[in-house]
């Protein structure tokens, strides 16, 4: 389909990327980490590839892989030239790579995803937050070390300065929307006796 | 506003205001997805927001890589719960893509056939809850009444209204019931109706127009590199439609048209929904046309299909082969791929990756929604509070897909 898109990688990047492949039609190329901001920005600007419209960026997790655990995957393709290509990075244990949101504003959430289910740091992130988890979740959901029976810490309530946050104060609202279950204790005299 | 820090007089003298931050969601009765949006007001006019999803984030791809290919299924079913049969042929085409194989004829009409009746479920909705959160609630009722009446062609077929679970590597849970085709053909034509009544009542009324005409906006270059694709894309004014461009199944035996939008405004965006639902119909008449009412669903290959009961209950070559399956599971070779549908939403994707056995090693879903819910923060910044209502309707944001 687009194996000229492979052609053209290798010409221009030559020893860049490491690998290409087009199992089952999906023409994919394997790069070097380092310049993985750098062909991305090719793919976009070169009239060529005009790889303008982006799809999808993710990980996976080889575990058993020694040298390169992780591999983040870039699926794009062009509106105009109707071919797609899916470009894949190798990172080590502590991955680590450039932010492509720069490249592609849609690549912004999907990179946040990422690093939110894989611990994957993309580096000049504006804005790298977990999305789809709590900020407080510990651990990388997605990661095959992660057990699907492992449980997580309690979380204490957080308060956040967003105005005013329930509980208001006490002459405020419906009192039946507060009423509780604890037991107030009774009221105790001077002499010792209690109200009651 | 910056704080005052001159020195006026008495007289002129402001009272000092900070943004006011407002949360809209995730529990807001005109947030219909499970979305929260922290939103910094100056006066009523949104200045910053900060949409934040994931509250119905269920570790869906996790689970995936925890059973069989087959018991995907009913995860897939739950992603866009609007469209099930959507997501469960796209997953089912992943996998056979991963397979090289291809369902018969027969199978391939009957998907397009339940795929297009679950798009215009899925259409509907949409339209209907964003008309329903505007306060037009009759059109919302018609549509209701109209989906009602595609639920009992599902529920003759698959025996399930919502959840079907009705997909199956290689082919279908089951086949066509015989009076499949005369179901459709009555129900259509009434759905169509239907539809065009509370599109009447919608396009009638200035309180909608006013609030949906030049709301939202979009530019086409900003939707592109957002990664937009479906309805909200078009109606931007780029025809992509997978099923037009990389078509699947049997799609390119099919005339239909593409519906794009000029503005990407609101207004664009129900207008394609309802065209779409108009081209779906004439999918739908001609898919039955063509489609046979002889042969089988299901490919003929005993390591990827079940057998059928009768076998698995009389011989022992059926019963050890249904065991197999059902407990090892399919057999996927080793690799990875990249397969898309046009879902309700727009692209959906599947990557998945396989490393030989019974058990997916990674399934990931490229979530339309996902993609669009990140161009709302540009979409109702600059707009007015209540533009979020049907600025949001509109997209069609699904919690179940967007949040995983």
């Amino acid at each position: 389909m687009s194996t000229r898109v492979l052609q053209r990688l290798r010409e221009v990047f030559g020893d860049a990327v490491l690998e290409t492949h087009s199992q089952h039609g999906d023409d994919t190329a394997i790069v070097e980490p380092s310049r993985w901001q750098e062909i991305a920005t090719f793919l976009r600007d070169d009239p060529k590839c005009a790889m303008n419209h982006f799809i999808d960026l993710t990980a996976v997790d080889y575990l058993n892989r020694r040298e390169s655990r992780f591999e983040v995957v870039l699926h794009v393709r062009s509106i105009e030239k109707l071919h797609r290509v899916r470009l894949k990075a190798r990172l080590g244990d502590a991955p680590a790579i450039d932010t492509l949101s720069k490249v592609w504003v849609g690549a912004n959430w999907f990179e946040r995803e990422c690093f939110d289910m894989f611990g994957v740091d993309f580096v000049g992130h504006p804005d790298l937050r977990r999305i789809l988890m709590y900020p407080e979740f510990v651990g990388s959901p997605l990661r095959k070390d992660y057990s699907a029976q492992q449980t997580q810490p309690l979380v204490e309530y957080r308060s956040e300065a967003v105005g005013k946050l329930p509980p208001f104060d006490e002459h405020e609202g419906m009192p039946f929307g507060r009423q509780t279950h604890d037991r107030v204790a009774p009221r105790v005299n001077a002499l010792g006796f209690s109200d009651e | 506003m910056e704080p005052l820090d001159i020195e006026l007089d008495e007289g002129e003298l402001e009272f000092p205001s900070a943004p006011m931050q407002v949360n809209m969601g995730p529990a807001h009765p005109a947030m219909h997805g499970t979305v929260r949006m922290v939103v910094e007001l100056s006066g009523e006019t949104i200045t910053k927001v900060d949409v934040q999803i994931g509250y119905l984030h269920r570790g869906f791809e996790k689970m995936c890589e925890r059973g069989t290919w087959t018991q995907v299924f009913p995860y897939v079913d739950r992603l866009n719960y609007a469209s099930p049969m959507l997501n469960n042929v796209g997953f089912a085409l992943a996998v056979e893509k991963m397979l090289g194989v291809t369902v018969p004829e027969r199978c391939q009409h009957y998907r397009v056939i339940l795929g297009e009746l679950a798009r215009i479920c899925d259409h509907m909705v949409c339209s209907g809850a964003m008309a329903m959160e505007l306060g037009a609630f009759t059109p919302f009722l018609w549509f209701a009444k109209a989906r009602e009446l595609i639920w009992d062609v599902f529920e003759e077929e698959t025996g399930a209204r919502v959840t079907h679970s009705f997909g199956r590597v290689g082919g279908m849970a089951s086949e066509p019931t015989p009076n499949f085709k005369a179901m459709v053909r009555a129900a259509v034509p009434a759905v169509r109706a239907l539809i065009d009544d509370g599109e009447k009542l919608l396009l009638g009324n200035r309180i909608f127009l006013d609030r949906v005409e030049n709301v939202g906006r979009m530019s086409k270059e900003r939707a592109i590199a957002l990664g937009w694709t479906g309805v909200v894309l078009r109606s931007t004014g780029v025809p992509y439609d997978v099923r037009k461009v990389h078509p699947y199944l049997t799609y390119d035996r099919y005339e239909f048209d593409v519906p794009v939008g000029t503005s990407g405004d609101n207004f664009d965006r129900f207008m394609c929904r309802q065209e779409e639902i108009r081209q779906s119909v004439r999918i739908i008449e001609q898919a039955l046309e063509q489609m046979a009412d002889e042969g089988s669903v299901n490919i003929n290959d005993p390591r990827i299909v079940l057998p059928p009961k009768e076998e698995v209950y009389s011989t022992i070559e059926g019963t050890i082969q249904h065991f197999k399956i059902v407990m090892e599971g399919i057999k996927v070779p080793a690799g990875e791929c990249y397969s898309y549908t046009e879902a309700g939403n727009g692209e959906l994707g599947f990557y998945i990756v396989s490393d030989g056995s019974g058990t997916p090693y990674r399934v990931r879903i490229r979530p339309p929604c996902f993609a669009t819910m990140q161009g709302m923060e540009s979409m109702i910044v600059g707009g007015m509070l209540p533009d979020v209502v049907p600025t949001f309707g509109s997209v069609n944001m699904i919690g179940g897909e967007c949040d995983h």
